[in-house]
């Protein structure tokens, strides 16, 4: 479909809160910060990638976002759970 | 119609950018969790509401992205912040007085 104002405007403000999300992937201080950061961006990813399947006009892509949601959200557990498991045992802070 | 799909698209992303701005702004991890959980998740509902209402022969997938998103969004942020506060991460503290400083 061809795409107006509105929704040309829509997805520039998901491409800059990808930018944003990225940037404080880039600087985050500590470990969690990137954590939180990458949960996020994986949440903004999925409904872009949602956005993508509505410019091209294939509901294929919503299949794809499904599964970049389902796999996200699986490796943000495991990394919470691995941080949780390292420093309750007394890891370095 | 295509203008109401249009206007949620809008919100939804603004409110995605916002969350992003959050993520970026606030001062301390359980901070940012929240920011970038809360707006985020409202965001992408009203994006998917709008891409439903743009075509709307893609209901049912849309709803099976926006009930996985509003499900899991609350337990990966939920498993983040419990983790962090088990290892010993401390919330921030405003530096100066006490009292809510706007953050």
């Amino acid at each position: 479909m061809t795409l107006n104002s509105l929704e040309l405007a829509a997805f520039a403000l998901l491409g800059a809160a990808v930018l944003i999300a990225l940037l404080r992937l880039v600087l985050g201080p500590k470990a969690p910060d990137r954590v939180v950061a990458s949960d996020t961006l994986s949440v903004i990813t999925t409904i872009g990638i949602a956005g993508l399947a509505l410019v091209l006009g294939n509901p294929l892509y919503l299949d794809v976002a499904l599964v970049f949601g389902v796999l996200a959200f699986v490796a943000v557990v495991a990394i919470a759970r691995a941080i949780e498991g390292n420093r309750a045992q007394g890891g370095r802070q | 119609m295509r203008l109401a799909g249009d206007i949620l698209l809008l919100i939804g992303a603004g409110f995605a950018f916002l969350g992003a701005l959050g993520i970026l702004r606030m001062p301390d991890v359980y901070n940012r969790i929240q920011a970038g959980t809360k707006a985020v998740t409202l965001g992408a509902l009203a994006f998917l509401v709008g891409i439903g209402l743009l075509e709307p022969g893609w209901w049912a997938k849309l709803v099976c992205i926006g009930g996985f998103v509003l499900f899991t969004s609350p337990v990966s942020s939920s498993a983040i912040a419990r983790a962090l506060y088990i290892s010993g991460v401390r919330p921030w503290r405003a530096p100066a007085a006490a009292g809510e400083s706007g953050g």
